[in-house]
């Protein structure tokens, strides 16, 4: 018998006190919890603008035509001259004076220029105020995971409309992504962070060491 | 203490290793060796009182913690009940993922499998390496040393799992494996071992050490390997769940990504992600969310790793599902929270178990996963508890640990009755974990003798332990003490919280 037979006709024998005709949805699973937040929009997004706040992340709230202008300042603040974007990043996002690093499909940025660089700027699928979470799932304003991991600086785009209240909510917007393209998922919760050392949370092991989220609108 | 018999104590885990076990000391032993250690006690003491802090405030925001809970457990019960089902369904959903999948026996099985991947895939030139991101599925199988005799070099990299590479010993807590040792001692190891000339404690600096020496070697690395916190069987969808970015790191920048997951990890639908990404994050780190959660299924074009592969791997665990009591260990999403509640886990730290599987968890699946009656050592683990319940409270899948320990401690007692002789029949022991059995699988005998015990401790409580137990369970507590039965259980509580309803 072969591995994958044998592990199966074990389980088959291990489980043998299941009733014959018993199928998987037979076990009930209670899903008394909660599944949506009732809160207002603007409740839900400055719950996620204080949550995100908490983990040591800047967040900025800006007006939806402010946008480029918050952007400007972010990179300006912070020094940075290359800067890595995905190839859907809108022209006017990029400030002038900036060295953009477009990752194209065609000619993809290495990971040696993405290490490289001061930073990267990108917008995110979704975001979750119960938990200050950025959700990524390489679509529109995203690009690839690498993009987001190897600069040291990441400044992200949420826009308010995107922000949603429950954990619940995220994962059921996302398993659409999940299930008709298979595009892998990202959660980012602060920046990088350890607390392997005395319990001592340090920022910024491997990670983007600095998050920055502009909330639009 | 003398230096070799520390060493003795912290010697790499071993309780089993497929096939070919070896004789792990008792607990009672390790623990002593331990205990004697006042810069571990130090050391872990301060650590688990911050995160049980946390972690109580982190659940505690939480007005649907109980129902969470409840799905959870109710989710991973459906799996074990149809793994079978699940693991083909999971199977067929990476392949169309245009994953590979493998299924491996027993430790040696899967250790052969991840040898031969990276061997392929590692490339002619360069560093005999693979960047590895911290499993406990792959210490449990001591993946690392079998690729070391083959000549590759498995470079851990998490702070945590570095530092206690770099030092040669095992891990102490699943989730933070350095709890043992504290900043001195890492700026000493990591000016020995790295390299990197003078540095001070300060945990930044340290960590700054670390991320760059590790960088280069992610920047380089072909293959990658991980564990799995959830693998979900309708879309093939595999999850890690980090902190540091090292998770991500590993399984975005090589070419080939290689995931060892025990079959238990399973998870029916996307959608249960709802539950566990609520219960994980907060139970263990005890933060809302930890910063770092990869879900990927299978391979995606021009992003991420050209190949995966996923290991299956069972490695005794049909022999844990085949004890419909013990079954329930298998629900374990390995969050810690129980090692953190432990009282004996606070005082005696992870070494003391000499098991991959450390704390209340490990004292119910390491004998299992080895046998009963394989060792000494894995026979003791049973006994590692002064069975306080607090485990099963903080769990975020309900486990009932203690039923579990209890079930256990009859089966070494009466696996010795079939190999021993009439006195091992008469063993108290035996006798009174009988009782004691048949009280935790009902809850309301459970509570009565909780009740019962309230009433009748106080002879026997001094300096709030339970010293000695009075007449045929004398012999139980001369070699551990109990924690006295807090005042209000917390099943009581919860049902004068709820208004008394019952669930
Ligand atoms: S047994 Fe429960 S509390 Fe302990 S690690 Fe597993 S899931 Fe967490």
């Amino acid at each position: 018998m072969n591995a994958r037979e044998e592990i199966l006709s074990r389980i088959r024998r291990a489980t043998d006190d299941v009733p014959q005709g018993e199928r998987p949805g037979d076990v009930a699973v209670e899903r008394g919890y909660r599944h949506a937040d009732g809160s207002s929009r603007e409740e839900i997004i400055s719950r996620f603008a204080e949550t995100v706040a908490e983990y040591r992340a800047t967040v900025h709230r800006v007006d939806g035509d402010e946008l480029p202008e918050a952007i400007a300042e972010a990179l300006a603040r912070r020094g940075v001259q290359r800067l890595a974007v995905p190839a859907d990043l809108p022209s006017d996002w990029l400030p002038d004076g900036i060295e953009a690093l477009r990752d194209a499909a065609d000619s993809p940025l290495s990971k040696e220029s993405l290490d490289g660089s001061d930073g990267v700027l990108t917008g995110c699928a979704l975001g979750i105020a119960q938990t200050g979470t950025i959700v990524l799932d390489a679509g529109a304003l995203q690009g690839r995971r690498v993009l987001t991991l190897l600069p040291d600086y990441h400044l992200c785009v949420v826009r308010g409309d995107q922000v949603h209240g429950l954990v619940p909510e995220a994962i059921t917007a996302l398993g659409e992504v999940v299930r008709d393209t298979g595009r892998a998922v990202t959660f980012i919760s602060g920046p990088s962070a350890t607390s392997d050392i005395e319990l001592e949370r340090v920022e910024g092991v491997h990670g983007p060491r600095t998050l920055e989220v502009l909330i639009a609108g | 203490m003398a230096r070799n018999e520390r060493d003795a104590a912290t010697a790499a885990p071993d309780a089993f290793s497929g096939g070919n076990k070896r004789d792990t000391p008792p607990f009672e032993v390790t623990a002593k060796v331990a205990l004697a250690d006042n810069q571990l006690r130090r050391n872990l003491g301060k650590a688990t009182q911050a995160i049980r802090d946390k972690r109580e405030a982190a659940a505690g925001e939480m007005p649907d913690w109980e129902e969470l809970r409840e799905a959870g457990s109710a989710i991973k019960t459906r799996v074990m009940r149809h793994l079978d089902e699940y693991l083909v369904q999971l199977e067929d959903s990476v392949r169309r993922a245009g994953g590979t999948v493998h299924w491996a026996r027993d430790a040696e099985e899967a250790n052969g499998i991840v040898a031969g991947i990276a061997r392929e895939n590692i490339g002619e030139e360069g560093t005999r390496e693979v960047v590895k991101v911290k499993s406990i599925a792959t210490d449990e199988i001591k993946l690392n040393e079998h690729l070391e005799k083959e000549g590759i070099h498995a470079a851990e990299t998490d702070l945590a799992e570095l530092i206690i590479q770099l030092a040669g010993e095992g891990s102490s807590h699943i989730l933070v494996p350095a709890i043992h040792k504290n900043r001195a001692e890492i700026r000493e190891l990591f000016m020995r071992e790295l390299g990197l000339g003078d540095l001070s404690d300060e945990p930044e600096v340290l960590a700054e050490a670390a991320r760059i020496y590790l960088r280069r070697k992610f920047l380089s690395a072909k293959v990658g390997v991980s564990g799995a916190n959830f693998a979900v069987a309708e879309t093939g969808t595999v999850c890690v769940v980090e902190s540091e970015g090292n998770g991500r790191m590993c399984t975005t920048l090589p070419d080939t990504l290689v995931t060892v997951m025990g079959i238990e990890k399973i998870i029916p639908e996307w959608r249960d992600f709802e539950v566990f990404m609520q219960t994980l994050p907060r139970s263990s780190t005890a933060e809302r969310m930890n910063p770092y959660t990869s879900f990927w299924t299978g391979v995606s074009e021009d992003d991420g790793p050209r190949e995966f592969h996923l290991v299956l791997l069972d490695n005794g665990r049909t022999e844990v599902l085949a004890d419909e009591i013990g079954r329930q260990s298998l629900n374990c999403i390995r969050c810690s929270a129980c090692l953190n509640s432990c009282p004996v886990y606070d005082r005696v730290g992870g070494h003391a178990y000499n098991s991959v599987y450390p704390g209340p968890i490990g004292a119910i699946l390491t004998p299992q996963l080895a046998g009963i009656g394989s060792s000494p050592g894995a026979d003791s683990l049973p006994y590692a508890s002064s069975l306080c319940g607090a485990c099963y409270e903080v769990c975020p899948v309900k486990i009932n640990i203690p039923e579990v320990l209890i079930h256990l401690r009859g089966k070494v007692v009466r696996n010795k009755q079939d190999n021993g002789g009439a006195k091992a029949k008469l063993d108290p022991e035996n006798v009174a974990m009988q009782t004691l059995a048949k009280t935790f699988s009902d809850p309301r005998l459970y509570e009565a003798s909780q009740r019962a015990a309230l009433v009748g401790q106080w002879p026997l409580a001094r300096s709030g332990a339970i010293h000695s137990l009075p007449g045929r369970l004398a012999g139980w507590t001369s070699a551990r003490d109990l924690a006295p039965v807090p005042e209000q259980s917390f099943r009581r509580w919860w049902r004068e919280e709820r208004g008394g309803a019952e669930r």
